[in-house]
């Protein structure tokens, strides 16, 4: 088996009295792709979050190739450059141009050259068919587009995982096809990821392991098809029916 | 209209316009910085600097300029600071100023939305830089038409002055009138000069809004 990346060990995350993520364990390898589904408010986003340290955490370890990931962490900024995050907002900086937008954390952060920052940006965005908006603002760029610069944005810092938080939720129906043919890609080039997603049918072709989150807990885990086909819990059998439709034919 | 009497008066009112100018921006730049300082102790909570700058801001807003400056200008003495009505005239402007300086930053600073330093600080950016890349670029052009306004609104406000004898344009038309009974061309001249001084403010503002407006938010 392929080297851990990231390793998640009894993670508790409360806020106030709710428990949001009760014992969570989880181990991503090198080039896996983790899909995690799940009811509305059952804590995917916020176990992105914790992952990523945006959120403290009340119990439990988040270890990233072997350095703890935490809140309190006094390194925090050098650890965060290693997780990418895509959210389902976008989040690009309204005030910088597309180039600027991806170029600012690897030149200010990484201290990496303008040239050579921006020569792998241009290359970035023209992989995602975006090359000629370089110079627009992210208010002249459709939800897709916005969406295709936060990846390169995130990508552009090489991390060693990439987190996915409903990147697709606030799309229209046409624009969400192009977000996800870019991610399919990152995963045939062998790219960590966790993806949170409501896309079913996409969830099934880009994970080798499903993660099913109700009420804060892993109630399944396992392969793709398995999931999808058999799951295992009447929970999952029940979320996975949402998905689904049936005319009931009514005639006399 | 005495055109004759508006001439010979035009230099004494070009000296006035100068001071008021002057007082005016001196005024304007202390109250910046006043602003700056107020609001990075509400925002980064500084114990008692934040609680400190809170009772200066309602202090400050809510009292009319001319008693702050006569408490400047008559109180201080008595406590045994003396200064000149050049320098009450300053320190009342940037006390005034400063509050509103740092209700228009603040209202910046707080439409930038929270996730907005999340991606930030997701792409490895300290708190530090998120603020210099992400957030003061921002606030910057949120708050610019406040800003301008509070700008301009201060640069009115020296019409005060003269209740503290500083020879500024008010004063010197007070004077003339009192001296000559000169009432319209005397108006007259007071109206021309504060439009001299602030229309090119006002489109200096304007231009420098539309080149900062380029974030277009909320999208």
């Amino acid at each position: 088996m392929s080297e851990k990346v990231l390793e998640i060990e009894h993670l508790v995350k409360r806020f106030d009295d709710l428990t949001v993520l009760n014992d969570i364990s989880l181990d991503v390898h090198e080039g896996e792709v983790i899909v995690v589904v799940g009811p509305s408010g059952c804590g995917k986003s916020t176990l992105l979050r914790c992952i990523n340290a945006l959120e403290e955490i009340q119990g439990g370890e988040i270890r990233l190739k072997g350095e703890a990931v935490s809140k309190k962490s006094r390194n925090l900024p050098e650890i965060r450059q290693k997780i990418g995050m895509v959210f389902q907002s976008y989040e690009l900086f309204p005030h910088l141009n597309v180039l600027d937008n991806i170029t600012l954390a690897p030149t200010k952060v990484q201290k990496r050259s303008r040239e050579e920052a921006a020569e792998e940006a241009l290359a970035l965005l023209s992989r995602v068919g975006l090359q000629e908006k370089a110079g627009s603002f992210p208010r002249q760029l459709s939800g897709g587009q916005k969406q295709r610069v936060a990846i390169v944005r995130a990508l552009c810092m090489h991390p060693e995982i990439l987190l996915f938080d409903e990147v697709t939720a606030a799309l229209d129906p046409e624009m969400v096809r192009e977000v996800l043919d870019v991610i399919l890609g990152l995963a045939e080039q062998g790219k960590t990821m966790i993806i949170v997603t409501h896309e079913m049918q996409f969830a099934r072709a880009v994970a080798d392991k499903v993660i099913f989150l109700d009420e804060g807990v892993i109630k399944e885990e396992g392969d793709p098809d398995q999931f999808f086909d058999h799951p295992k819990t009447e929970r999952a059998k029940e979320f996975l029916r949402t998905f689904t439709f049936e005319r009931k034919h009514s005639h006399s | 209209m005495k055109w004759d009497f508006i001439m010979k008066y035009l230099p004494l009112y070009q000296k006035s316009a100068v001071l008021t100018v002057k007082i005016g921006v001196a005024g304007i730049l202390l109250s910046i910085l006043i602003g700056i300082f107020c609001t990075a102790a509400q925002n980064f909570r500084i114990p008692f600097l934040r609680q400190a700058a809170n009772v200066y801001v309602e202090i400050s807003r809510n009292t009319p300029l001319l008693i702050q400056l006569f408490f400047i200008y008559y109180g201080l003495p008595k406590i045994g600071i003396r200064t000149n009505a050049e320098v009450c005239g300053i320190a009342g402007l940037a006390f005034l100023g400063g509050s509103y300086m740092a209700e228009a930053f603040r209202s910046g600073i707080e439409a930038v939305e929270t996730v907005q330093y999340e991606s930030a600080y997701s792409l490895g950016l300290s708190r530090w830089q998120t603020l210099r890349y992400v957030v003061f670029p921002q606030a910057l052009s949120i708050c610019m038409p406040a800003f301008m306004a509070n700008v301009i609104f201060l640069l009115k406000e020296t019409s005060v002055f003269s209740a503290i004898s500083l020879m500024d344009l008010m004063f010197t038309a007070k004077d003339l009138i009192g001296l000559y009974y000169q009432t319209t061309e005397s108006l007259f001249l007071l109206v021309i000069f504060y439009l001299l001084i602030l229309l090119p403010v006002s489109l200096a503002g304007s231009l420098l809004e539309r080149r900062l407006r380029y974030a277009g938010f909320g999208t």
